[in-house]
Order: structure tokens, then C-alpha cells, then sequence
């Protein structure tokens, strides 16, 4: 047979053994999963504070309606002449929030950037399986950044149909100033985006499977891995969906198809289009975005696992359950797209088949969260700022999953679909806590990544605004839902079954919002402070077990020096009893220290954890 | 440094045995590719047979890929010809796969050179058969022949697959040059050719798709 590996040997060492010298080689076009890493967080960083920007600007619109506020013109000199947002302003802002939020923010952080980081380190690989591809996965995703942030500027405005860019707004060029130029572009934008979400994924999976050290199974990888590869996975899987979708909707603008337009009439003149659906756009669009908001939170919730293990010093309470809910939430996420579409138009029968499968989902989110909660009950908790955001991410999830359970119900969807509930309910369930995870992972792998501490003080500070803020703004958006109000409003002066009292709603949740941004400044200050005079950080500092914490820090080119890890245990053998500290690390033989390896989830199950680290614990 | 390259290969063979599918990462990545791409195409043809069954009335095939031959009329003998072609250039493909595991380099850089001239016929017979129903009159906005949905999912789904037969030729020319000069000799593995197949035979499979849904039905 052959030997066909020999062939990645050669490339290997080639590679290994020149590691780049020149500025640009090593911190530009860098091939190195680490520099990539950071390329990819600081770039979603950047765009996802431009999304958060844009959201003050809608949020101010729709608190003081008749505001005048001529210091913010700098920002939008053609849709804020007064000094008060102009209404096709507004739809773009609403539109490019989410956009900017979901793909460039998200999307891109979680698995361009923690999947990058992360997967080499914490298998044990040198690098990526295909370096080369991964460093044109970045710079694709920096061509689409590029793109969407051009088409801020045109002058007929950025799309302005909704994230979801619905036909036929954003097929008919004349529909809004939007659909313009500006929709062209975020097509292209999106497209160039999923290139590079795929050429990255397909990386992280390969990786994964291929590039494990020695002695490490695939159900001893952290749960970190296991969440961003199944929502590698997702990404590979439903992307494809719109990208069919947006490549249809550039030939309808542009060659004269009708995929998605029926026979309508724009302005009083009939357009020479029909026999196209707008449904098929909502399909196609659908069947990638719920499996997105899964790409979402998954790699959060694999964050979580991890900072809640070591934040606990106890083991993941049910490893092999946690792995198999990640896939179960994947897979079931495949066939729950119906559930956006309730009142689109669909066959009762159809809308009953997509209630159950969502309501479905809540059954693998459960026993997350339970095990969770498993992990935390008699633990010797460090309330550090990562194991704040980890908590954090566990409160917004149940929150939101619970909203959840109404809307996938189409009976209570049908009068909720289309208000401020929904704006709560996606916003809490995916957005805070993605976000809440993204927080608690930066706070947890920055010494690592760029071997300084940061302030732990500010950390916490930076955390009670967040946590305290969003529940502001969306605990609040919750009441406003239910009152009926629809969303992406401009103005709601004219509804009359809306309370005056809306005024005051609206205003809290303005107000937290901003307080909330402010404090992002103090994430901001925090991180590049840090970076550049942080507390110098050892190898190790949270006493973690997996195998990044045993590479030198920050890891050098190739990771690992001369000779790979080996593993020998699970990586969360935390309060072993018997062994010599709280922790043992991946790399340590069991002949030296004991492992709670296999029978850790029995003693979960019957609920005698060996919890704390020092002895006095519970005792069966 | 001898020594440290020994170990690093050693490093790399032990990684291809940790894949839970014993295969090497180049392998595998072929695989998840050809699923996405299997994916885009999927969601292309879903997208045909959404649309043609909510307007109900098509054109009729049969009709429009008719040869004129001694005045008489063959049906769907151009795509019976198309596909015979893309399916013997699996058989050349599989025979130059064959031959680069024995590392019979001369064979195998004919065979691919086979393989590429029978793609490049198949698209030749596509750039016919767009030019024949263009001078008809077909355009992505209308068509003489049923509603304008036949003729734009035409050239989508015709167009998006010529694209994979044209990547596909670019890609095998690739790798011949590669088997043709060596490189592969001096990487000890010829595995690039097989995996260079998958991607072929992906691509004439898809044909089969694209033939049966949307010229057969």
C-alpha cells in the first residue's frame, strides 16, 4: 500500500523548520494558525464595535423620536442632515446590525478566531492541517469585510431589507434606496464570507480529526474543540444553502431571472417578472440561518464547558452527554428552518412538523444545561472574570431558551412573530450569550495568546455593566413584544394600541444600551492595556489542564518545540482524590497521578462528586 | 538535523492513523468538500423543483434537446452523446489512479491528459448546445419553449457545473504537470492523483443528477 503521509512530512518540515522572518511573512501574511487567529479576532472586534455603533444611532431614534442631535452628524453625513435619522438611514443601520453582528462579529470570532487559536493547541498540532488555505480563509473574510464596510459609503446607502434580505426588496433595484448598490454588495460580501467560512472550516474539521497528539481520542479533546468543529460542521453544511440563494438573487438583479419575483407592480408600472416565489428565497435562506445561530452558540457553549470545569475545579459533569447534545443540537437544527416562516405562508400541517422538531431542541439544551449546573453544584468556585462570563453565559441561555419555547409553538408565534418579543428572544438566546461566551473565552486564553494577565478589577467591572445592562435592554424589550409592537419600525407615533407608556420602555432600554457600550470601552482599554504593559503571565494561570496550559506562553512558532505531547488522560481531571494538586494536566501518566477518567460520570450520576480540592469533601 | 526530520515524518504518518476514518487530512478534506459542494448543487436543484412545481407548466425537454439528423428529429441525442463522454472520462480517470499506484508515471500522465480531453469535449458539446438555444432565442428572461424559469435554471445549473468540468480540467492539468516533472516522485506519494479523482468522478456524478431531473423529467 502506500504510504502516503510521507508526502506531508516533507511539507511539514519545510515548513517547521523555516519559520518566517520578514514583517510581512510573520505578522501579515502569516500562515501560523496563532497570527491568524488574532487577524481574525481583532478584525471581528473591530467590525462587531462599528455593528454596536450603529446600534446607539436606531436606539437613540427610537427613544427620542424627535431628538436633534447635530454632534452625531459626523457619523452619518447623509441620513442624519438635522442631526435626527432619517428613515431610510434607519432601515440600513437595522439591516447592517445584524448583518455586521451575525457574520462578521460571530461568525467569524468564534471559529476564525477561537477555532484557530484553539484546535492546533488544545489536539496538540503544530499547526493547521492546510496553513496555506487557512491564511486565505482570513484574508477572504478580510475581503468581505472590506466589502460590506465599502458599502456603508455608497451614496444610495447600505442594504436596507433586513438581515434577511427578503425578494422583493432586495431583488428589484428600485425598491428602496437600499436595494441598490448597496445590496450588490452585501451579496457579494456574504458570498465572499462563506468562501472563507469554508475554506476555514474545512481546516478545523481536518484538523481535528487528523492532528491529534498522541494518546488523544476524540473523546478526550476539550469541549472547546468539540463545539467549534460541530459548528464547523454546520457552517460547511447549511452555508452552501445561501450561497445558492445569494448567487440566484445576483442573476435576478442582474441578468433578468425571475427565481424569487413574482408578478408585482413597483411605483404603479408592472415589472416584466413572474412566476418566482419569495418563499424559495425564504427556504434557502432559512435552512442556512437556524443552523447559523447554532454556529453560533455552540462554540460558547464548548467555551463555557471549559472555564466552568477549571472555574469549579470539579470535572465537566457529564462529558460523553455534553459531546452528544452538541450533535444533537446540530443535527435537529437542520430540519427546524419552518419555524422562521410560521405566518410566511405554509401548510398548517407543515408549521405542526417543524413545532415539534423545535420543541425538540429544548430537550439536548436542557441536559446542557443541567450538567452545567451539575459541574457548578458543590464546586470550590473561583469567581474569576472568565468563570463571571461563563456564569453569565449559563443565565442568558436559559433566559432565552425559554422565550424560545413560546415562539417555536406556531400557535403563540403567529401573534408574537415580527414584534420586539422576538427582537428579546433572538437577542438574549444567541446574541448575549454568544457574546457572554466570547467574553469569557478572551478573558480566559488572552494570557496565552499574548502571555500578559489582564485586570482582573476592570474585568469584573466591565462584566456587572455588561451582565446588568443587557438584561436591561432586553428583559425590557420582552414587555414591548407583548404589547404587540412590530419591529424594524421607524416611528410608532401613529399606532394607537400602543400605551403612551411605551415611551418609558423604550427609553430604559436606550439608556442600558449605551451604558452597556460604555462599558465596552472599558473592555477595550482593558485588552489593548494589557496587551501592551499587563502583569506579565505565567504558563499556566488558571491551573488548567489542557494541553495549551503546557505549551510555553506565548506558544512559539510550531507550538510545541521539538517533541509533540503526549496525552494520557481526559482534560478535566480537576479534584482527583489522591492526586497531589487540584488539577492534573493532559500530559501526566496515569502511573503518576490518578484520573478520574472513566469513572468520573458515575460518581457525577450518584451524586457524590469529589468537589473540593482539599480533601474535605463529600464522601460516599 | 537529520534526526529531527526523522521524527517529524514520524510525527506526520502517526497523525494520518489518529483519523477516525484512516485517512490522511488531504483525503479528508476532499470529502468534506465534495459534501458541501454536493450541498450547493443540492440546494440549486431543490431551487429547480420548487419552482417548477409551484408554476406547474414546464417545457418539454425531449422537444427542446432534439437533434436534426436526415430530417428527422432524435431526442436528447446531444446530452445521450454529453454523457456518454463525461462517463468515459471516469473510466480514463479510474484507469490513470490505477496507474499512478503502481507509479507507472508515463500512464498516468497519458490517462489524465485523456481524462482532460474528453472534459474539455463535454464542455465543448455544452458551449453547442447554449449557442444552439441562444440563436433559438433562449435567454435567462425568456424562452420560446415554456416559462422563463426553464431557461434561466438552464444556464444556472448547466453553467455551475460546466464551471466544475472547466476547475476540474485546470485542476487534473495541475497534477499531470506534477506527476509529469517529478514532484510527486520526490514526495514519495502519488495520493494527489486519487484525490484529484474524487473530485472528477464528483463532478460527472452530479452530471447524472442534472441529466435525470432536469433533461430526463
Amino acid at each position: 500500500m502506500e504510504t502516503p503521509n510521507i508526502a506531508h512530512a516533507e511539507a511539514a518540515v519545510e515548513a517547521h523548520h523555516h519559520e518566517p522572518q520578514s514583517f510581512w511573512t510573520k505578522y501579515v501574511f502569516s500562515q501560523d494558525h496563532k497570527v491568524i487567529a488574532m487577524q481574525y479576532m481583532i478584525t471581528a472586534l473591530v467590525m462587531g464595535f462599528i455593528g454596536m455603533v450603529m446600534s446607539w444611532l436606531f436606539r437613540i431614534q427610537l427613544a427620542w423620536p424627535d431628538h436633534n442631535l447635530p454632534f452625531l452628524r459626523f457619523l452619518m453625513p447623509t441620513n442624519m442632515e438635522s442631526g435626527t435619522l432619517q428613515t431610510p438611514g434607519y432601515y440600513m443601520l437595522v439591516t447592517m446590525h445584524g448583518t455586521i453582528m451575525i457574520f462578521f462579529l460571530l461568525t467569524a470570532i468564534l471559529t476564525g478566531g477561537f477555532g484557530n487559536f484553539l484546535i492546533p493547541l488544545q489536539v496538540g498540532a503544530r499547526d493547521m492541517a492546510f496553513p496555506f488555505l487557512n491564511m486565505l480563509s482570513y484574508w477572504f473574510y478580510f475581503l468581505s469585510c472590506v466589502v460590506v464596510t465599502i458599502s456603508l459609503f455608497v451614496s444610495t446607502g447600505a442594504a436596507s431589507g433586513g438581515w434577511t434580505s427578503y425578494p422583493p426588496l432586495s431583488a428589484l433595484a428600485k425598491a428602496t434606496p437600499g436595494s441598490g448598490l448597496g445590496q450588490d454588495l452585501w451579496l457579494v460580501s456574504i458570498a465572499l464570507f462563506i468562501v472563507a467560512s469554508t475554506m476555514g472550516s474545512l481546516n478545523y474539521v481536518t484538523t481535528a480529526l487528523n492532528m491529534r497528539a498522541k494518546g488523544m481520542t476524540l473523546m478526550r479533546m476539550p469541549l472547546t474543540v468539540w463545539g467549534i468543529i460541530v459548528a464547523a460542521v454546520l457552517g460547511l453544511f447549511a452555508f452552501p444553502a445561501l450561497f445558492a440563494g445569494a448567487v440566484l438573487l445576483l442573476l435576478d438583479r442582474h441578468l433578468g431571472t425571475s427565481f424569487f419575483l413574482p408578478h408585482l407592480v413597483l411605483g404603479g408600472e408592472h415589472i416584466v417578472r413572474d412566476g418566482g416565489s419569495p418563499l424559495l428565497w425564504q427556504h434557502l435562506f432559512w435552512f442556512l440561518g437556524h443552523p447559523e445561530v447554532y454556529i453560533l452558540i455552540l462554540p460558547a457553549m464548548g467555551i463555557t464547558s471549559e472555564i466552568l470545569s477549571n472555574g469549579a475545579r470539579k470535572p465537566i459533569f457529564g462529558y460523553k452527554v455534553m459531546v452528544a447534545s452538541l450533535v444533537a443540537i446540530a443535527f435537529l437544527s437542520f430540519i427546524v428552518w419552518g419555524h422562521h416562516m410560521f405566518v410566511s405562508g405554509m401548510n398548517p400541517w407543515l408549521g405542526f412538523a417543524f413545532v415539534i422538531t423545535t420543541l425538540i431542541i429544548a430537550i439536548p439544551s436542557a441536559i446542557k444545561t443541567f450538567n452545567w449546573l451539575g459541574t457548578l453544584w458543590k464546586g470550590n468556585i473561583r469567581f474569576t472574570t472568565p468563570m463571571l462570563y461563563a456564569i453569565g453565559f449559563i443565565s442568558t441561555f436559559v433566559t432565552g431558551g425559554l422565550t424560545g419555547l413560546f415562539l417555536g409553538n406556531s400557535a403563540l408565534d403567529i401573534p408574537l412573530h415580527d414584534t420586539y418579543f422576538v427582537v428579546a428572544h433572538f437577542h438574549v438566546v444567541m446574541g448575549l450569550s454568544s457574546v457572554f461566551g466570547i467574553f469569557a473565552g478572551i478573558y480566559y486564553w488572552f494570557p496565552k495568546m499574548t502571555g500578559k494577565m489582564m485586570s482582573e478589577r476592570w474585568g469584573k467591572v466591565h462584566f456587572w455593566l455588561t451582565f446588568i445592562g443587557s438584561y436591561g435592554v432586553f428583559w425590557t424589550m420582552h414587555y414591548l413584544g407583548f404589547m404587540g409592537m412590530p419591529r424594524r419600525y421607524y416611528s410608532y407615533d401613529s399606532y394607537q394600541f400602543l400605551p403612551p407608556s411605551m415611551h418609558t420602555l423604550q427609553m430604559i432600554i436606550t439608556i442600558s444600551a449605551l451604558i452597556v457600550g460604555a462599558a465596552q470601552f472599558i473592555f477595550i482599554v482593558n485588552f489593548l492595556g494589557s496587551w501592551l504593559r499587563g502583569k506579565k503571565a505565567p504558563d499556566n494561570p488558571w491551573q488548567a489542564n489542557s494541553l495549551e496550559w503546557q505549551a510555553p506562553t506565548p506558544p512559539p512558532h510550531g507550538n510545541w518545540g521539538p517533541k509533540l505531547p503526549e496525552v494520557h488522560r481526559w482534560p478535566y481531571d480537576y479534584s482527583v482524590p489522591g492526586a497531589s494538586a487540584d488539577f492534573v494536566p493532559q500530559t501526566v501518566p496515569v502511573e503518576v497521578e490518578p484520573s478520574g477518567e472513566h469513572h468520573s460520570a458515575a460518581v457525577a450520576v450518584n451524586g457524590h462528586g469529589h468537589t473540593n480540592g482539599h480533601g474535605n469533601g463529600h464522601h460516599a | 538535523m537529520a534526526t529531527a526530520e526523522l521524527s517529524l515524518q514520524q510525527e506526520f504518518h502517526e497523525y494520518a492513523l489518529r483519523s477516525p476514518f484512516k485517512a490522511s487530512w488531504q483525503k479528508v478534506m476532499m470529502w468534506v468538500f465534495i459534501v458541501v459542494d454536493a450541498l450547493t448543487f443540492g440546494s440549486l436543484l431543490v431551487s429547480y423543483g420548487f419552482t417548477r412545481v409551484s408554476i406547474g407548466t414546464w417545457a418539454n425537454p425531449a422537444e427542446v434537446f432534439a437533434l436534426h439528423i436526415g430530417g428527422k428529429e432524435i431526442p436528447l441525442l446531444l446530452i445521450a452523446i454529453m454523457t456518454f463522454i463525461l462517463v468515459s472520462s471516469s473510466g480514463t480517470m479510474a484507469l490513470a489512479v490505477a496507474n499512478a499506484y503502481e507509479r507507472k508515471k508515463k500512464q498516468t500522465v497519458l490517462f489524465l491528459t485523456l481524462t482532460m480531453l474528453l472534459g474539455l469535449t463535454f464542455v465543448g458539446c455544452q458551449v453547442y448546445e447554449w449557442t444552439h438555444l441562444i440563436m433559438h432565442g433562449t435567454r435567462p428572461w425568456w424562452n420560446p419553449y415554456g416559462p422563463p424559469q426553464f431557461g434561466a435554471y438552464f444556464f444556472t445549473l448547466t453553467g455551475f457545473h460546466g464551471m466544475h468540468v472547466l476547475s476540474g480540467v485546470i485542476y487534473l492539468a495541475i497534477v499531470a504537470r506534477m506527476v509529469a516533472n517529478g514532484t510527486l516522485d520526490r514526495r514519495g506519494s502519488y495520493q494527489l492523483v486519487e484525490i484529484a479523482g474524487l473530485y472528477w468522478h464528483f463532478v460527472d456524478l452530479i452530471w447524472v443528477f442534472i441529466f435525470t431531473m432536469f433533461y430526463l423529467f
